[in-house]
């Protein structure tokens, strides 16, 4: 890790191919995020909020330049080694929950740590204290179908959080939720920041997400326009 | 290990579409399995009936004979040397002379074959005890469906005429003195089984024979000149390309069952590979490998038969065991078929047959459960987190 920061961004590019030429999607890109970051990529709708997230992310790889999360530069990992690190290290709270549909909340939350092959007793222990942070204990036998959008959400926070990761991702976590259920899980995020030292990245648009940022990274048209601290 | 747990996850949490598809799996299991069972049991016992009653271990047949050509029984006969007649002494073998003749039963003529044996014969299992008689007459035997089919009964008597073998003709009656049943219908339809001793000295023939059938323990027992030895193997090829003949009936139940149930896990796994993107985007991001994705779709798809496999032994079990035992009534009249064909059938399973079709089931729904998923390893995990219909 690069001077202590958990992100480091390079002079990063990413063109994505459209017929014969390609679309810049993000140009010029330098940016460091060090732990315990509650941060937002916030702009306007194109402005390449979510491809930056999907590249720290390593969904994606960067066209130049580089992008080092912890330690490994995404765009040298095999497919292999992106998904081990996704695996053991990243979090991801998504728009539309990705719940798995068949498996009950339960069984979400355990989802990631199945795919850390960990022993049985201590996935129980590590579920529980997730859906303990996120309130939802009544409910670990519910389906995602007979949840409310909010309890979906905060299931899908507990997925990302229960294997304590370094980083947590979410690409707009509240756009399909009311403004009570939007504060509630932020409020639920900003306590798990805090007392967990996990970092935060958001990609948003939304004024009830970024009132609870503690650091503003203003996207535009694929650039950095401003990037400023929020005093708390 | 993983692949296989998390596949059994969602196969139970889609509930009543997986149990469909295992339902219908399961039939042709059964259903295969069952018709392979009786086919298998009809054919044991086409094959042990044929033996005791008709073929022993093997026949010598006079070099001439041939049982689809009439013409040639005149000719296929020959006198017994002393050797063969040594080998009839001593139990292992028996003859049989044949030769063409009418019977006139109700003043009807109708052609038969006269057939001489030896009412002394061990060898098969045709009751030749009842030949013996000193009473002068010319007894004789005969098959259930040739006494169906000429009206005769028991102490009935029948003109019966024939030429010699100088071709001059001579008839006489015979008494029927008894009537067997039996499942091989080669020894039954058109014969008139009379002692050999007559039937020489009604065509003259002193000594002679057609046929000898080996003794089922000792079969071949060596060259006799003028004489050639058909072995099981020919004398069964009949029973085998029937049986052969009856199996392609049966495979095309179980392609339609099996296609069925393809054609359901296919659709199953093609709709889920677009109806579930996200879930597959979701693998991804929470730390698999598009490989490992493809994988779980994979085993998904193919634990189908394993599931079916369950349930077929569940009710397929007990269902396959009470009908070997209690066997398979054939209906009535199945023995003017002319195929060797009991009353009852007892299907016969054996391991390789229910594992080798559970090993058909297994790679095909594994091949029909990757095709589809191969196309997740050409997604943009990107795309198929946000649900992108490509
Ligand atoms: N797979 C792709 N192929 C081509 N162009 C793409 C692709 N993904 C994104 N883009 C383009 O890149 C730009 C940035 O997209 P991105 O999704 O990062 O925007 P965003 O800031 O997240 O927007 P929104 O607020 O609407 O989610 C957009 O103009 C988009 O059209
Ligand atoms: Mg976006």
């Amino acid at each position: 890790m690069k001077n202590g920061q958990l992100i480091t961004i390079t002079d990063m590019v990413k063109d994505y191919p459209i017929g014969k030429g390609y679309f810049r999607a993000l140009e010029d890109i330098n940016l460091t995020i060090g732990e315990g970051e509650f941060a937002g990529l916030v702009g306007p709708s194109g402005s390449g909020k979510t491809t930056l997230l999907n590249i720290i992310g390593s969904l994606d790889v960067p066209s130049k330049g580089d992008a080092n999360v912890l330690g490994h530069s995404i765009g040298q990992l095999n497919a292999r080694q992106s998904a081990q690190l996704r695996n053991h290290h990243l979090g991801f709270i998504f728009q539309t929950y990705n719940l798995l549909p068949v498996y009950n909340v339960f069984e979400n939350v355990e989802l990631p740590l199945l795919l850390l092959k960990m022993e049985k007793n201590k996935r129980y222990e590590l579920v529980n204290q997730a859906l303990d942070w996120v309130g939802l204990q009544d409910k670990r036998k519910s389906r995602p179908a007979q949840l409310s959008g909010g309890e979906c959400q905060r299931v899908s926070i507990a997925r990302a959080m229960v294997k304590q990761p370094k980083i947590v991702l979410a690409d707009e976590p509240t756009a399909n939720l009311d403004a009570e259920n939007s504060h509630n899980i932020l409020q639920t995020m900003e306590t798990l920041n805090r007392d967990l030292k996990t970092t935060f990245i958001f990609a948003t648009h939304d004024e009830k997400v970024i009132q609870y940022l503690h650091r503003k990274i203003s996207l535009f048209d694929g650039k950095v326009a401003k990037d400023e601290q929020v005093k708390k | 290990m993983l692949a296989i747990k998390l596949a059994y996850r969602n196969l139970m949490g889609a509930r009543l579409r997986t149990w469909l598809n295992v339902f219908v799996l399961s039939l042709a299991f059964v259903v295969i399995i069952w018709f392979k069972g009786v086919l298998n049991g009809w054919n044991q016992q086409a094959r042990h009936d044929t033996i005791s009653w008709q073929i022993g271990g093997g026949q010598y047949w006079h070099e001439n004979y041939d049982p689809y050509d009439p013409f040639t029984v005149e000719d296929s006969h020959a006198p017994l040397t002393d050797e063969m007649t040594a080998a009839i002494k001593q139990g292992k073998m028996t003859p049989t002379l044949i030769s063409q003749a009418s019977i006139y039963p109700q003043g009807r003529i109708q052609s038969v074959s006269l057939r001489g044996v030896d009412p002394d014969q061990q060898i098969l299992e045709l009751p030749t005890e009842y030949l013996k008689s000193d009473d002068g007459e010319i007894p004789a035997i005969i098959g259930s469906r040739t006494a169906k089919n000429s009206k005769l009964n028991i102490g009935d008597y029948v003109t019966v005429r024939w030429r010699d073998v100088n071709g001059t003709f001579d008839a006489n009656e015979v008494k029927i003195v008894h009537i067997f049943k039996t499942d091989v219908p080669t020894t039954d339809l058109g014969i008139l089984w009379i002692p050999i001793d007559k039937h020489q000295s009604m065509v003259q023939m002193p000594n002679q024979a057609t046929t000898l059938t080996t003794s089922h323990e000792i079969g071949y027992i060596g060259e006799f000149p003028g004489w050639v030895f058909k072995d099981h193997y020919f004398l069964l090829s009949e029973i085998r390309e029937m049986i052969k003949a009856k199996s392609i009936g049966g495979y095309i139940y179980f392609i339609i069952l099996m296609s069925l149930a393809m054609l359901a896990i296919f659709d199953t796994q093609v709709l889920s590979i677009f109806r579930r993107q996200k879930e597959i985007g979701t693998h991804i991001a929470l730390g698999m490998t598009q490989k490992q994705v493809v994988a779980l779709f994979t085993v998904e798809g193919a634990m189908h038969s394993i599931l079916a496999a369950f349930l077929a032994m569940i009710y397929g079990i007990p269902l396959l065991a009470l009908q070997a035992k209690v066997g398979w009534s054939m209906p009535a009249g199945t023995d003017d078929f002319g195929l060797t064909l009991s009353d009852t059938i007892y299907p016969s399973y054996s391991i390789g047959l229910v594992v080798g079709t559970t090993l058909i089931v297994l790679i095909t729904t594994t091949i029909v459960s990757y095709l589809p998923a191969r196309r997740i390893s050409k997604m943009e995990p990107t795309d198929a987190i946000r649900g992108k219909i490509q």
